[in-house]
């Protein structure tokens, strides 16, 4: 998680945008609950205030979803992205997101995908194609850069693979969404 | 090189150009991430003939560096909180026999009880020891302080902590501009020790002192540091000559044109404030920043220039000193005896809780009408506490108060936000 906010602030920063990316610890232990934010704007990023109303929200674990408010103070036109077999009414989310706009919901299996590209669950790096699909805020391209120059070689075409199946998921799901609405 | 990099590992960056030839650290979070980093480059042979020592404990670590300085090693180290006040009696020494170590603090609170989240209570503890202590607002200047910091430790050789803080700054990724070694080079001459154990030349370092001389050489110290208040402004005017950025200095003011109230506060938590100025300002009410960059020696003169003309003063420090307040404010308030204007005490942002833009911003209004507590702390839970000292009135083997009010106020030791 605090190393898919440092890719997504590498991505942002070759998308020649201002970006700052930190983690919120808790315990020091694997499986703990963790939060990394990421800021990104058109000018030079001073304040070191926490994130309490997010544009756009990440889910890596979605069996938070009842532990944790997750989406508290989210802003009114924000975006939700779930790493997830499940589809959003399985999850119960559907009417819950109904008051953002269509097409800024989406969950996806990107574990399935880490799996599939990487032989481990790893859900970061499609997870991260998937919000450049979703939001649009960062170029396709610069979260490849961003994976390649962390992880060269073998490991990172296999990440960049993995994003690029997520964007094109993503993509299919939320003009899905859009034609429902057309219809 | 302009590059988006966690602080830590700019830092470490950083510090390979400035070309130690000892280090030697302990792990502690928040530091861990920096001497990971340097470990990794003196093993793979990029920083010249730099030896990484491993030791077993944060006292060993500048016991380690008192020795390579002694024999003329340009020396670095890197603690936070606890592995400072480990290391506290050879913290004293360092600067007691004059020795030009770098030393980061990844600012980070003191237990019990146990928090690894930032404020200064680490630092603060050592502030009289003699060390000079520089504060970095951001990652940027947080890698240019460390250039600096081994210029000016050389030049007085006095040794420098570059206190930033811990997570807030360590671990936020945010665009820095890196210069490269060649660089850093022509601005950071080789170590030319003004003591040094040689067995060509042999002296003794660290003479027994009695009374009769013990406070000639503390007044030298002293004396040190006095001179680096001239020096400072010097280097950070080099500084930018040769980097074209400013970076650094002793106090640097931020919108304090016609300002009737001034915010004084240290580190990172800057950027918050000049956001809220900037805001206030919208409003009109004038309001100004002021960065203490430098906080020993403690730019008083510097400081006094920037507060004239200013009717109220408010110091936001991470810190607190307990039975008294601020630690801070009291520098302030020396530095303004004689001017009967207020002087709030702030303490905010203690064991990491952030301090947002909102409740500074109320802050600034309740101090502007009269209405603040001294010290006040900022968004402290009342409630708790009046629960806690009610209970704590009533039962006389009330228990341990940290683990009572985490359950009182239903939240994990480890709380993940």
């Amino acid at each position: 998680m605090v190393t898919a906010a440092e890719l997504l602030a590498v991505a942002a920063f070759s998308d020649g945008k201002y970006a700052q990316a930190f983690p919120s610890f808790g315990s020091e232990r694997m499986g703990a609950p963790v939060m990394a934010f990421c800021r990104i704007d058109d000018t030079t990023i001073r304040t070191r205030d926490a994130v309490t109303c997010p544009d756009v929200v990440i889910v890596q674990d979605a069996t938070l979803l009842h532990q944790v408010d997750l989406f508290a103070g989210l802003t009114l036109r924000g975006f939700v992205l779930i790493n997830s077999t499940r589809s959003l009414n399985a999850l119960h989310l559907e009417e819950f997101l109904s008051a953002l706009p269509v097409g800024h919901v989406c969950a996806f299996p990107a574990s399935d995908l880490g799996l599939k590209y990487l032989k481990r669950p790893l859900a970061n790096a499609p997870l991260l194609g998937g919000f450049a699909a979703l939001t649009g805020l960062i170029r396709l391209a610069s979260v490849e850069s961003a994976i390649r120059q962390r992880f060269p070689g073998e490991i990172g075409e296999a990440n960049v693979a993995s994003v690029r199946e997520a964007y094109d998921h993503v993509t299919a799901l939320t003009a899905e969404q859009q034609g429902i609405l057309r219809r | 090189m302009n590059v988006q990099m966690e602080g830590s590992q700019a830092v470490a960056e950083i510090l390979a150009c400035c070309r130690p030839e000892v280090i030697a650290a302990y792990p502690i979070s928040p530091q861990t991430h920096i001497v990971e980093r340097l470990s990794a480059k003196v093993a793979r042979g990029e920083i010249g003939r730099c030896q990484f020592v491993n030791v077993e404990s944060e006292f060993a670590a500048l016991s380690v560096l008192i020795g390579a300085s002694a024999s003329g090693a340009r020396t670095y180290t890197a603690t936070s909180s606890q592995g400072l006040l480990f290391m506290a009696e050879a913290v004293y020494n360092a600067a007691g026999l004059g020795l030009p170590i770098v030393m980061t603090i990844a600012n980070r609170a003191v237990g019990a009880p146990i928090n690894i989240w930032n404020d200064h209570s680490d630092s603060m503890a050592l502030r009289d020891a003699g060390w000079i202590q520089l504060f970095a607002e951001h990652n940027q200047e947080a890698i240019d302080l460390h250039i600096q910091a081994f210029r000016l430790a050389e030049a007085l050789s006095c040794p420098v902590m570059v206190c930033m803080d811990g997570y807030v700054l360590t671990h936020a990724s945010e665009p820095v501009d890196l210069p490269d070694a060649a660089h850093v080079d022509a601005y950071l001459p080789p170590y030319q020790p003004v003591q040094l154990l040689d067995p060509n030349d042999p002296v003794s370092i660290g003479a027994m002192v009695g009374p009769d001389a013990f406070a000639e050489v503390k007044y030298l110290a002293h004396h040190q540091h006095l001179r680096a208040l001239d020096l400072i402004p010097e280097l950070t005017q080099a500084f930018e000559q040769h980097f074209h950025r400013q970076s650094g200095g002793l106090c640097s003011p931020y919108r304090m044109e016609g300002a009737d109230i001034a915010v004084i506060a240290m580190g990172s938590v800057i950027g918050t404030i000049k956001d809220v100025v900037d805001e206030l300002r919208r409003a009109s009410i004038p309001v100004g920043c002021i960065k203490i960059g430098c906080y020993r020696p403690f730019p008083m003169l510097q400081l006094r220039g920037l507060l004239e003309g200013v009717s109220r003063v408010i110091v936001v420090e991470k810190d607190l000193a307990v039975g008294v307040g601020g630690i801070v404010s009291a520098d302030v308030q020396r530095t303004l005896s004689g001017r009967q204007i207020p002087v709030h005490t702030v303490i905010a942002g203690l064991g990491g809780r952030s301090i947002s833009t909102s409740s500074l911003k109320q802050m600034i209004l309740e101090a502007r009408a009269e209405r603040l507590t001294e010290p006040y702390f900022l968004d402290l839970n009342k409630t708790v506490i009046e629960q806690e000292l009610a209970r704590r009135r009533d039962i006389r083997r009330a228990g341990p108060v940290a683990e009572h009010i985490l359950r009182t106020m239903n939240v994990m030791g480890t709380k993940v936000s």
